[in-house]
């Protein structure tokens, strides 16, 4: 993307994002409390965050590929299941990366 | 602290992804929702459209629209402050509001987690954004590999039901069949597409407000 056009998808992401948080407080409080759009909000995040999980770490945009990023995904997944902080879990998996890559491979 | 952290990373990887220090910083202050604004760098990254970019981060960030009916009520604001209120209406102002007892201390909880988050938040994209812009080749120092992790950082806390499970089996399922055929950012819309799906036709589960990881 070009500067400008990057710009753009920032300034309209955000207005649309603050539209959102705005929306949520001026609608009645009842038409967002059921358990259905309650349930499919949930959803619909997991399922955003888990594709970009795929997208970032098992492809190159385009194609399917295994590079180093994957054992470091690997490795960011035993951190989070030892309840280990946010910062620490990116910086074993970037570290893992650069590691497997500094002897070579991926 | 854990924002201040999480804020270092995201103005790193934001500009590996390859927007200017000024891009990342106006993200923090103007969008201000962690998980949609690491959404749209990824699609940025992945070399997706504009349109994918602003769709997904878009879609993430809906559950603030919740939040914000939910947190409304409680706070009863009017003018100015209304607004102020809505951009500050994210994940950990919501959780830390809707956990006091008394008006006074949801007031109180909602715009010092507010503030404080939104704070921290943009000093720490700024030091990030400024640290990726010297580092140099993103993929020596693995922090292709970072933006993975991030991700799974913040979906981990989410995974706890069974649907949920459901719903992210589907999702990785989806996206790998669709990268190889389709626009990159498609195969991330796309999932999004079946959890709406699943949201509407599977058996009702006991009602709550998920909150948790990321601003």
């Amino acid at each position: 993307m070009t500067t400008t056009v990057l710009w753009v998808t920032v300034l309209v992401a955000s207005a649309a994002s603050f539209g959102l948080k705005l929306a949520g407080h001026l609608v009645p409080e009842h038409w967002l409390a059921t358990e259905r759009v309650q349930r499919t909000s949930t959803l619909v995040t997991v399922a955003l965050l888990v594709s970009l999980v795929v997208v970032q770490t098992f492809t190159d945009g385009s194609s399917v590929v295994v590079d180093a990023r994957v054992p470091a995904l690997a490795v960011a997944a035993v951190a989070l299941a030892l309840r280990a902080p946010f910062i620490l879990v990116v910086v074993l998996a970037a570290g893992s990366a650069a590691a497997l890559r500094a002897l070579g491979w991926g | 602290m854990a924002t201040g952290l999480y804020g270092i990373s995201f103005g790193a990887l934001a500009v590996v992804a390859g927007l200017s220090v000024a891009q990342t910083a106006a993200l923090s202050l103007l969008l201000f929702s962690g998980g949609s604004q690491f959404a749209l760098i990824g699609v940025v990254a992945a070399g997706g459209s504009p349109v994918a970019a602003v769709a997904t981060s878009t879609l993430l960030g809906a559950r603030n629209m919740l939040y914000g009916a939910v947190v409304s009520p409680l706070l009863s604001l009017s003018g100015w402050r209304r607004l102020g209120a809505a951009q500050l209406t994210i994940d950990e102002s919501t959780a830390v509001a809707v956990g006091q007892r008394t008006p006074a201390a949801v007031r109180a909880g909602f715009w010092a987690t507010g503030i404080g988050v939104f704070v921290l938040w943009n000093v720490f994209t700024l030091v990030g954004a400024l640290a990726g812009d010297a580092l140099g080749d993103p993929r020596a120092w693995g922090l292709d590999a970072a933006a993975g992790a991030a991700f799974l950082a913040l979906v981990w806390p989410r995974l706890a039901a069974r649907t949920a499970q459901l719903v992210a089996g589907l999702a990785v399922v989806v996206s790998l069949a669709l990268v190889p055929v389709t626009p990159a950012g498609v195969p991330v819309l796309a999932a999004a597409a079946v959890a709406v799906v699943v949201g509407l036709v599977a058996p009702p589960a006991r009602p709550s407000l998920r909150t948790g990881g990321g601003a």
